[in-house]
């Protein structure tokens, strides 16, 4: 299997006035291209710092990353990042918000924009290319946001809790879009949530944290019946409920001796 | 989208509604209207029956006299010229140069810390009181008249501008990052835009300071302008020339900032802070 993101030894510590503060500690973590990976675990287990090693944006202080066998050293264009709530530009509109990639490549053109339009039309955002952030709701916000993460064409998607500001129908709905998105364009996706069942519903391997500092505890791999599935029809599977069963269990398990200053 | 199955009731409640609301705003119109009359017939009569000092109060008709001979003697329109491109001058310097400032601060985080303390001070001086060194420093004229209103206005600026770099969620400078941009880019694609709305209300508020600083400037060494007009009623113990063009001051300054208002509602359509 080809390994797309590997993360050996990792451990980060985040550094201020009150001392050094290990936020992930020796992880060690494959990631094989086209697999949907989810990482989940308590507030304080260091999800999103994790995210943010992988897109490059602060680098370890232990450790490597590496994209396609490459260490990474600061963004890179295969890599895209979904953000907790969309954070379009409220003073451009929805189509120019979307092309921001190509404009901070300096690869803005017309083809680039027909891109952008047939994207946003797949999206089901047509009608909306001259709109501005304001004007649209959450859902349709986020599926906007999700155009200007693909609009260059990654090849792994980071999300950090991207459906976590939204209503449960559209969250619901947004979980098919990026699935079917991601399973189509073979994306290698790795998604931070602390919702169990949407871990368990979107994802072929699951990576259960622990928090304070932030290590592996255990990986859980889901069966195929359900990795097949589109999400929302995934938690109608026989095999969903022992799943999620045993995720809140591994969740819940106590930590041995470390139990009592855990949370 | 107003409802439109049964418009009939619902318009007749549309109607009603304006109808009311034209009523108010009419209300309101003859209620400043009146103050305004009222304010005028008082003053005339409280210096007319020796109330108050003729001397020192003068009196709408006599100021109504007084501006319509500098009007038909054509004097005024050049004191209000010079005194409006001074304060737009003023106002526009000062503005631009506190942003480029609170730029220069955002991009060197070490010299905004070591001029922090500096600032303040600086913040908390009557900059006015830098004028007798400007009108050496710059010779007596416009360009000193200009930097006092500049002194003014710039270091407010920078701060309340600096403050608003600062206080932008970082996750917009994340979005930008994410797809390689550097730093100029940051700040040019989420910070400035993000700013925009401050710096527009900064340039409001600077068309008042600057008012401040130009009119105080023109005090101290002008040969023409609304300030030295007042200098010279005041000198000649003329106060209804002094009160004439504090009335003239009243009006522009208040164009002034209705057609920087005006600019403010123009530059950013359908722009919307979350």
């Amino acid at each position: 299997m080809d390994v797309m993101l590997r993360l050996s030894g990792v451990s980060h510590a985040y550094v201020g006035p009150a001392g050094a503060l290990l936020a992930v500690d020796g992880l060690n973590l494959d990631v094989a291209t086209g697999e949907f990976v989810s990482l989940v675990g308590p507030s304080g287990c260091g999800k999103t710092t994790i995210l943010n090693l992988m897109a490059g944006l602060i680098r370890p202080s232990r450790g490597r990353v590496e994209i396609a066998g490459e260490a990474v050293t600061g963004p890179d264009p295969r890599i895209g990042y979904m953000l907790q709530q969309d954070y379009l530009f409220p003073w451009r509109n929805i189509r120019d918000n979307a092309l921001i990639g190509f404009e901070i490549a300096g690869e803005r053109s017309p083809e680039a924009e027909r891109r952008i339009d047939r994207l946003l039309a797949e999206f089901g955002l047509a009608g909306t290319a001259r709109r501005y952030p304001h004007e649209l709701s959450g859902g349709m916000r986020q599926r906007a946001a999700l155009v200007r993460t693909l609009a260059r064409e990654p090849e792994v998607l980071l999300l950090d809790e991207p459906f976590s500001s939204l209503d449960l129908l559209i969250r619901l709905q947004l979980e098919d879009l990026v699935w079917e998105t991601v399973r189509r364009r073979g994306v290698t996706a790795v998604l931070v949530t602390h919702d169990l069942e949407e871990a368990a519903a979107m994802s072929d391997r699951v990576v259960i944290l622990e928090a304070s500092p932030g290590r592996i505890r255990s990986v859980l791999d889901v069966p195929a019946s359900i990795r097949t599935r589109l999400p929302s029809e995934a938690r109608w599977d026989p095999d969903f409920g022992p799943l999620f069963q045993r995720l809140r269990s591994l969740i819940r398990e106590p930590e041995g001796g470390n139990a009592g200053h855990a949370g | 989208m107003p409802d439109r199955r049964d418009t009939g009731w619902m318009r007749e409640l549309e109607r009603r509604y304006r109808a009311k609301a034209a009523r108010v705003s009419l209300l309101v119109g003859i209620l400043q209207a009146v103050l305004l009359a009222a304010f005028l017939v008082l003053w005339e009569a409280a210096v007319r029956y020796g109330w108050l000092d003729e001397l020192l109060f003068s009196h709408p008709t006599k100021i109504a006299r007084t501006l319509a001979d500098l009007a038909a003697s054509g004097t005024l329109l050049p004191h209000v010229m010079t005194t409006v491109i001074e304060t737009t001058a003023g106002f526009v310097l000062g503005t631009l140069g506190g942003t480029l400032l609170a730029a220069l601060l955002w991009w060197f985080p070490v010299a905004a810390r070591v001029l922090d303390p500096y600032l303040v001070v600086l913040n908390s001086l009557p900059k006015v009181a830098l004028g007798p060194i400007f009108i050496v420093g710059f010779g007596p004229g416009y360009l000193a008249i200009i930097m006092t209103a500049v002194a003014v206005t710039i270091i407010i600026t920078t701060l309340t501008i600096y403050g608003r770099f600062r206080e932008i969620d970082a996750n917009y400078l994340k979005v930008v990052r994410l797809f390689g941009g550097t730093r100029w880019q940051v700040f040019r694609l989420a910070v400035l835009p993000a700013s925009l709305p401050t710096i527009v209300s900064a340039l409001k508020v600077n068309v008042g300071l600057s008012w401040v600083g130009v009119i105080v400037g023109e005090f101290l060494t002008a040969k023409r302008g609304l300030g030295y007009l007042i200098i010279y009623g005041f000198q000649v113990f003329n106060f209804t020339l002094v009160l004439s063009s504090l009335i003239v001051i009243g009006v522009v300054a208040a164009l002034m900032y209705g057609l920087v208002s005006l600019v403010e509602a123009r530059m950013s359509p359908g722009y919307r802070v979350r």
